[in-house]
């Protein structure tokens, strides 16, 4: 690995710039005393509204809650899904991949348009209107497929013998999986379950679709407020959202490198 | 472990959440409310055409634009020690984490008039219309996927054989000789899906064009939602050619990259 010349620092500089550019600008409105472009000095205000709005803050209990139950109902119904695909054979295996890469692949305004579809059709036969039960099983619909995705590598690449040896020794098949499987299994699971939550927290279009008109979500709530036009409140919201997020990756990444480091070393 | 069963509460459940949903847009796009098969609606589908074509050539101009400023990037990534490897791909994925109507907001602000990139153009005595124009749609979508082109592409080339390059250095090859049947070949799998990753999402997003583009850069995610508000069948039928336009786009790509790596 060698160093890195001059024009392909710059190259990298410039995308970084690129990227970062206007998440900066954001930032920086958000602590501007005034609502239009034009820099009025510095204020805290938009901060301090954020916090007051009481309809950002159930909309962000929304998100949060429907993130949670969606992470959990999908990674349990994913892992099941992945142990006992593990097990099937030629096209029954190929036909059960191909419809649970559906939610993947399709466009996502037409799982959100299909699934209202559906929704309305069952709210008219039921009599009930869309809303968080709508949009949590919207959630855990498109969540799913990526708890597969993780779990059913681990599945493939782990030893089936220990399995066979736990039964040997004396456990019932529900001990065998708890005791030695799950700990194989673990690490897929859990990356299932980050990858259903962040995608469930950030998930706009198919919400949108299944919401009905009264359940709000914080994504729902963005998008009214663009609607509504330049508040800085949004930027104020932005912020947060974007640190947090930066300082769960950096966490994750130093916690990673000196795991990494620490491997290294012990060779 | 050894139980199919397991895998039952799934396919029970697409086959209730994805199956009859999909066969419902399928059944509305093609049958009218008495339940008779018609084309009515997929003929009024077909009166959008403008707008499909108006969408791919957006997807296909930015997926080209992300291509063309990714690739460099990946290489250079890819490339480079593995300290900053890890701090750059992290970089790279931040943005991404950030709801993306914000990241569309984002540059609502910067492009609009008297906004930061106006003021300063306008020092320069530059004064054009930065936003309302498919120029600032397809910088919007750029913005939006230049990770999932990074990303993919930087996987495969982090993963070609070092001594590959040297090996072919050693054989006589010079810069482009090396780039051309040596890296580009190998990477030919990251470019496929990066393509796929960025295609799909560009072609039928909605919302950035309300943002960013004027009156004529409505794209075919916008006219579905719109129409769904009126008309449930012909906004089926629009969601059906959708479908099938992605799905051949997908199965086309597939099919070159299987071909490529056969013949690496």
């Amino acid at each position: 690995m060698k160093k890195m010349k001059l024009g392909s620092k710059l190259y990298v500089l410039l995308i970084m710039m690129f990227l970062y550019a206007p998440i900066a600008v954001l930032i920086a409105y958000s602590f501007n005393d005034g609502k239009t472009t034009v820099w009025k000095g510095f204020t805290f205000d938009w901060y301090i509204e954020l916090f007051k709005d009481s309809s950002i803050m159930t909309s962000l209990y929304n998100t949060l809650t429907v993130a949670l139950l969606a992470a959990l109902v999908s990674t349990l119904l994913g892992t099941l899904a992945a142990i006992g695909m593990y097990n099937f054979r030629g096209a029954p295996r190929k036909i059960f991949q191909t419809v649970s890469n559906i939610p993947i692949i399709n466009p996502e305004i037409v799982t959100g348009v299909s699934l209202m579809l559906f929704f309305t059709f069952l709210g008219r036969m039921f009599n009930f209107e869309m809303g968080f039960l709508t949009v949590l099983l919207a959630h855990i619909g498109f969540c799913t497929p990526y708890v597969i995705l993780s779990v059913a590598p681990k599945i493939r690449q782990m030893d089936h013998n220990i399995y066979e040896a736990a039964l040997d020794l004396g456990c019932n098949q529900i001990e065998a999986f708890f005791k030695v499987v799950f700990f194989e299994l673990l690490p897929g699971i859990l990356s299932g379950f980050l990858i259903s939550f962040t995608y469930s927290l950030d998930d706009f279009v198919i919400t949108y679709f299944t919401r009905g008109s009264k359940f709000q979500t914080l994504p729902i709530e963005i998008y009214t407020m663009i609607r509504k036009r330049i508040s800085p409140k949004i930027n104020a919201l932005s912020t947060i959202l974007f640190l947090v997020v930066f300082a769960v990756l950096i966490i994750t990444n130093i916690r990673d490198y000196k795991a990494e480091k620490k491997l290294q070393s012990s060779k | 472990m050894k139980s199919k069963k397991l895998a039952l509460p799934y396919i029970l459940w697409m086959l209730v959440f994805v199956l009859v949903p999909l066969g419902m847009v399928v059944a509305f796009a093609i049958r009218d409310d008495g339940g008779r098969f018609t084309f009515e609606f997929i003929s009024k589908a077909w009166g959008y055409r403008d707008v499909f074509l108006h969408s791919l050539w957006v997807a296909l101009l930015s997926t080209t634009i992300c291509l063309l400023l990714a690739y460099p990037l990946s290489y250079i990534i890819s490339r480079a020690k593995a300290r900053t490897q890890r701090t750059v791909i992290m970089l790279v994925m931040v943005p991404m984490w950030m709801n993306f109507l914000l990241r569309i907001y984002a540059w609502v602000v910067l492009l609009s008039k008297n906004g930061p990139l106006d003021s300063i153009l306008g020092l320069f005595g530059v004064h054009v219309p930065l936003i309302g124009n498919t120029g600032a749609v397809v910088l919007g979508m750029v913005y939006e996927f230049l990770p999932f082109m990074i990303l993919p592409l930087y996987t495969v080339m982090g993963k070609i054989d070092k001594s590959l390059i040297e090996a072919a250095q050693d054989l006589g090859s010079n810069g482009l000789k090396v780039f051309s049947k040596v890296v580009l070949p190998l990477s030919v799998p990251g470019i496929v899906s990066g393509v796929t990753m960025v295609f799909v999402p560009t072609a039928s997003t909605f919302l950035v064009s309300q943002y960013l583009g004027g009156t004529d850069d409505i794209m075919i995610g916008d006219v579905i939602e719109k129409v769904f508000q009126t008309d449930r069948h012909t906004g089926s039928a629009l969601s059906l050619c959708l479908m099938v336009i992605i799905l051949l786009f997908i199965i086309v790509m597939n099919r070159f990259g299987d071909e490529e790596a056969v013949g690496v």
